[in-house]
């Protein structure tokens, strides 16, 4: 039996609800982004799902493109990560407030 | 000829431009370019007055468009110019009279310290009475209007130094606002009901207007000429006008500007006529008007100020003319008043000259020994206004008065005889008491130098022929050369049992008694006038005062008027909308300072922000499917 | 079985590979021979943004094609995309000159800048092309990415380093948002292109909540992208914190390309659904507005005002976008051409007063300006006016258009919304040009005049001027562009 897409849609859409939480509640920068990464994989199980939905390869192709774009981000994101880390031995955002109001 | 109308306002106005910008390189010949190019403004009238002569009489009229100033959908107020008998009468009294009091000015204004600008006032005062009187449109009078009304202001407190100039320039200007307000009103209304402001299209239509609209525009309008002819009420303004130059007291405030009220009901003839009541009260204001002033001129000491409420009289005549239909009447005694008013007033500013400043009739007397000219100019002058055979006040003051008994209203011709009989005596008193008898204080006086004789000569010949163009109301020169505009004038059969003649001969009659009675008062030395003076005390400072009118205003209006207007600045102004205003801006910034503190700084709080965000954006959306 | 290779007409897509290469060139020049930064990589990247823009060029002059996408129905090639794209290479070159100066002062000069600022304008002209939405996606993301970089490039200062991670933290979440938003819009109309999702809405059998669910989160991820309320709160703090040649790019290029792409979505590709989408919007422009113009009120950097202005200048825009009417587009285009003129000149002021990096950012340097240097502050003078929208210059023009498209397509409220937030944001910008003109000022020394910042001084103010007094200039050829075929 085919499974019905709802639950695909339904898993992703908790995933990705965990991911947000993840960077609305966590501190360390690392964590907050390995949430957005939750987040991100989440999308690309919706995308999954309704390529196999709906028949069409472009839905799995756009998941691939995602990965890609992703791990760019990781690149980039550590990148930014680790320099803070090094001025200041802290990967805590809370610390990170010069800039306000 | 006609298409360079333009050239007529154009040059003054040059002038008053020229001498605004220039004035203190220009100021050794600033009189005579002044005088120059209202000269050449009256050059120019002649001529086109030659070009509208030579056409047939039906086709005089002619309108000149120099550009499209106002073109908003249907509304079109272009700067177009008419030319027809009517604005040209006007045109040629305007640019004539001024040329002579211009040149009057050159010595009389000599040596004052702001002798430029001055002229410059004074051309731009003419440049606007132009504009006024040649203007094709309403809108395009309304700004001759209040060119005219803003050069009154400017040059009644021209020595603003004295505060009873700064207080009389002020006075004019808010007395005539009222009226001018009142105007503007009916041009609007007008506007709203034939859809035009042109004339030609506005009094076309003015037959179609329903009575009760036609009423309401002819009120207002006649509202404006009010103010600005210094009718009664609003008529307080033009005696103390005379802190003014005198020879602007000549030109503005006797012959030309005081008079634009007078054209305007004339032009407006169209619109009066539709109404039922509005000649009507048009006639009833000009003769009580008249009377009214013609009892205070004869309580004024001040030469100068009977001299005003003179005119204010003369203009409730003309008032009187155009109320009962007889508008080429009015026009001519316009021409004719122009004419002996200014020569009056010129008279009366070469007395100040002499005496230096001494106006006064009882500080005066025996002037005529030392000032002979001036003396026969005021003398002529005074028998054309009493309405002496022969002068042409005769003919224009008779004609107004022959009007009105043939237009059967018997009551205002029995009036109109009052104040023709009062009109002699406040003129005569002023001669006499000014020119004859013995000198009543210590003075010097000298005759006046030739550039015021002069003028004062031109108008004094003037005065004298004037009724060779004007001699009948049917066939004289200037009525039938206005007939086109103004309708032809009816040869009525007599109305009553008088005949012309007799109703010259009881005119005629009623002036020469008003000057004997003047004369056993105050020229043969057989009444003691001053004891007359003392004894009736208060009769007599009722007629100085003009019947308290003007006190009445001042104390009904003014007054709490000063007292709103300070409560005004000092409260209501700083605390009520300067707090409201900076409350406002001080509410703004509090919430500024709360807001910002939103901004935390803290990632975290950043990325809450952007999931409610989020989350509210899309529920609004789905939910609403 | 033979594989079909696809048709591949790079014609389309050659300013961004342009941009690319040039930017990999400079990388690798830069490896060879570290001149740390210098005038020679600048050069090189102006040359590469300047061959670019002849690309631009010629292919606007070329009529228009049959057909209006390439490569597979996933780039545009209207002209709506070739007028973004001059704009955005336009403020590419300003900034390179702009960044050339600052580094140089700063002593932080690297190629890495040119490289990275070539590659963020490669992502902003692909963005403004975009037929599709993944590549919509993927342009977004290389703009951002390299954006994110750019921020921090001042390593050495706190302040920038902050900005760069809160750029990167906030803007890798609102991606996720919008890929997610990507997804449904892929489940309701079974493609990702935008002229197939606008066949799919305008028949049946789509899902009206998926659709709009996925429009919201589109919507969401480009208010992100431009700093409309409530998600513009990473904007004062990297706006600040950022480099301030890098913050005047992105104000202007990450703008100008976002809401290109963002009127292209909204009108193309849910056009059938924007009836439902009006509340969504407008709710956004009005808040947007509101809380930019108040809350730069309290600011008392100048970075931050400009920061705040420019969200609030999100919003007018939004106005114009909400419209959804040609004169919308247009008004919107044209607000986004005077926008990016203003800005970049308002960035060129900061950077020519601070004189060596960022110092000299508070509202008490700014003192006497005109004092300490006539010119500086006339100019000023005029952006702020022109922020404030104040004729005769472009931003008073701008507002005219789009409050008109509004009023038109029936907006009245939002219009007054918008005129009121105008008149509290004016405080604010003439408080600035008081304090230039009235207040005696702090140091007396003169601002210099440099080459670099009085070049692109000149070029933004004469935009500023030029379209404010004759608007025609821009307003014809913007007829030919804003019109969206497909």
């Amino acid at each position: 039996m085919r499974t019905p897409i709802a639950f695909f849609l339904v898993v992703s859409a908790l995933l990705f609800t965990i991911g947000t939480v993840g960077v609305l509640v966590r501190r360390n920068a690392l964590v907050i982004f390995m949430s957005i990464e939750l987040q991100l994989n989440a999308v690309n199980l919706t995308l999954i799902a309704f390529s196999r939905q709906l028949g069409e390869v472009n839905g799995q192709v756009l998941a691939f493109f995602s990965m890609v774009v992703a791990a760019a981000e990781v690149v980039v994101g550590l990148a930014i990560i680790v320099a803070i880390f090094r001025r200041r031995v802290s990967a805590n955002v809370d610390d990170i407030n010069l800039l306000r109001w | 000829m006609t298409d360079l109308i333009w050239l007529v306002p154009a040059l003054p106005l040059a002038g008053a431009v020229a001498l605004l910008l220039a004035g203190k390189p220009l100021r050794r010949i600033a009189g005579g370019l002044a005088s120059l190019l209202v000269g050449a403004s009256f050059v120019v009238s002649v001529l086109v007055l030659i070009d509208l002569l030579g056409v047939g009489a039906e086709e005089r009229t002619v309108a000149v468009k120099i550009f499209d100033w106002i073109s908003v959908g249907s509304f079109e107020a272009p700067v177009e110019l008419r030319v027809d008998p009517l604005s040209m009468v006007m045109a040629l009294t305007v640019t004539g009279v001024g040329f002579l009091i211009h040149v009057y000015s050159i010595d009389y204004m000599h040596g004052d310290p702001r002798y430029s600008r001055y002229f410059a006032y004074l051309n731009l005062f003419v440049a606007a009475m132009l504009t006024l009187v040649l203007a094709n449109n309403l809108v395009l009078l309304y700004v001759g209007w209040e060119g005219v009304g803003l050069c009154s202001y400017l040059l009644i407190a021209f020595w603003f130094e004295r505060r009873a100039a700064a207080d009389a320039g002020k006075k004019a200007f808010i007395v005539t606002r009222i009226g001018d307000t009142a105007m503007l009103i009916g041009i609007f209304l007008a506007f709203s009901t034939t859809g035009s402001v042109r004339f030609d299209e506005v009094f076309g239509a003015a037959g179609g207007l329903a009575s009760g609209t036609a009423t309401a525009i002819a009120l207002l309008l006649f509202a404006g000429a009010v103010g600005k002819s210094a009718q009664l009420p609003l008529h307080v303004w033009l005696p103390d006008a005379m802190e003014g130059p005198t020879p602007v007291s000549a030109l503005i405030h006797a012959a030309t500007m005081v008079t634009a009220g007078v054209y305007l009901v004339v032009r407006a003839h169209a619109i009066f006529e539709a109404s039922e009541v509005a000649l009507g009260v048009v006639a009833v204001v000009g003769i009580v008007t008249a009377v009214y002033a013609g009892l205070s001129a004869i309580g004024q000491d001040d030469l100068k100020r009977v001299l005003a409420y003179s005119t204010i009289s003369q203009l409730g005549y003309m008032f009187l003319a155009a109320g009962v239909g007889a508008y080429a009447v009015a026009i001519f005694h316009l021409v004719a008043h122009a004419f002996f008013k200014a020569l009056l007033f010129l008279s009366a500013g070469s007395v100040m000259h002499a005496t230096d400043g001494v106006i006064d009739v009882t500080r005066l007397g025996g002037l005529r020994r030392r000032m002979p000219v001036t003396a026969a100019s005021f003398a002529v002058g005074g028998l054309a206004l009493a309405g002496i055979p022969l002068l042409v006040g005769f003919f224009s003051k008779d004609q107004i008065l022959a009007a009105a008994y043939e237009a059967g209203r018997t009551g205002l011709w029995i009036t109109g005889l009052v104040a023709a009989f009062i009109t002699a005596i406040y003129i005569t008193r002023a001669y006499l008491l000014t020119f004859e008898g013995e000198p009543r204080s210590e003075l010097h006086p000298h005759e006046s130098p030739a550039l015021m004789s002069v003028p004062m000569a031109v108008l004094g010949v003037g005065a004298v022929l004037g009724g060779l163009l004007g001699a009948s109301a049917q066939t004289g020169r200037v009525q039938r050369f206005l007939g086109p505009v103004v309708g032809e004038p009816e040869a009525h059969a007599a109305a009553g049992a008088l005949s012309e003649v007799g109703l010259s001969v009881i005119a005629s009659a009623v002036a020469v008694g008003g000057i004997a009675l003047a004369w056993a008062l105050y020229g043969s030395g057989r009444v003691d006038w001053q004891a007359l003076r003392a004894r009736f005390g208060g009769a007599r400072r009722a007629l100085s005062r003009g019947f308290y009118v003007d006190d009445a205003y001042g104390a009904l209006l003014v007054t709490p008027g000063k007292a709103a207007a300070s409560f005004s600045a000092s409260v209501l102004d700083t605390r009520v909308v300067d707090g409201a205003v900076n409350g406002i801006g001080r509410a703004f910034v509090r919430l500024a300072g709360v807001g910002r503190r939103l901004q935390t700084g803290l990632v975290r709080t950043y990325a809450l922000a952007f999931l409610l965000g989020a989350a509210a954006l899309v529920l609004v959306l789905v939910v609403r499917t | 079985m033979p594989i079909e290779t696809p048709d591949l007409v790079l014609a389309p897509i050659l300013p961004e590979l342009i941009l690319s290469g040039v930017a990999m060139l400079i990388l690798l020049v830069d490896a060879a021979r570290p001149s740390r930064g210098g005038r020679a990589m600048a050069l090189l990247a102006a040359a590469g943004i300047l061959a670019a823009a002849a690309v631009v060029i010629r292919q606007w002059q070329v009529p228009a094609a049959d057909e209006l996408t390439a490569l597979g129905g996933m780039v545009a090639v209207d002209r709506f995309a070739l007028f973004f794209r001059l704009v955005i290479l336009a403020c590419a070159l300003l900034s390179v000159l702009l960044g050339a100066h600052y580094l140089e002062r700063t002593g932080e000069g690297r190629g890495e800048y040119h490289a990275l600022l070539l590659f963020a304008a490669a992502g902003m002209t692909l963005l403004a092309a975009a037929a599709d939405l993944i590549v919509v996606f993927l342009a977004l993301e290389v703009l951002s990415l390299s954006l994110y970089v750019l921020a921090g490039f001042s390593w050495r200062r706190l302040a920038s380093q902050e900005a760069s991670l809160k750029y990167f933290l906030l803007g890798a979440f609102s991606s996720a948002f919008f890929l997610y938003g990507i997804a449904l819009a892929y489940g309701a109309a079974g493609t990702t292109s935008l002229a197939g999702i606008a066949d799919a809405l305008s028949g049946p059998g789509t899902s009206m909540a998926l659709a709009l669910a996925a429009g919201g989160l589109l919507l969401v991820g480009f208010s992100f992208k431009v700093a409309a309320v409530p998600f513009h709160m990473w904007t004062p703090d990297v706006y600040q914190g950022a480099p301030s040649p890098v913050t005047g790019f992105m104000a202007a290029g990450t703008k100008v390309a976002g809401f290109a792409a963002l009127i292209r979505v909204t009108t193309v590709a849910l056009g059938p659904v924007s009836w439902e989408l009006l509340p969504a919007v407008v709710g956004v422009s009005a808040l947007t507005m509101v809380v930019g113009s108040i809350l730069a009120i309290a600011q008392d950097d100048v970075k931050r005002v400009l920061a705040y202005s420019s969200i609030a200048h999100a919003g007018f825009v939004l106005v114009g976008v909400a419209a959804a009417n040609q004169e919308g587009v247009s008004g919107s285009m044209f607000y986004l051409v005077a926008y990016a003129a203003m800005i970049l000149g308002a960035f060129a002021v900061v950077i020519a007063v601070s004189r060596t990096g960022e110092g000299r950012t508070s509202l008490r340097s700014y003192r006497g300006l005109a004092r300490r240097n006539p010119v500086l502050g006339a100019l000023l003078a005029l952006f702020l006016l022109s922020l404030a929208g104040i004729p005769p210059t472009a931003g008073f023009i701008a507002k005219v258009l789009v409050f008109e498209a509004a009023v038109r397509a029936g907006l009245s409220g939002l219009v007054v919304v918008a005129v009121l937030a105008s008149v509290v944001a004016a405080f604010f910008y003439i408080r600035l040009i008081v304090l230039a003109y009235m207040e005696d000022p702090e140091e007396t020394e003169r601002v210099p005049a440099e080459p670099a910042p009085g070049l692109a001084l000149g070029v933004t103010a004469a935009v500023t001027l030029l379209l404010g007094i004759l608007p025609g200039l821009l307003l014809d050829p913007l007829e030919r562009a804003g019109v969206l075929r497909w």
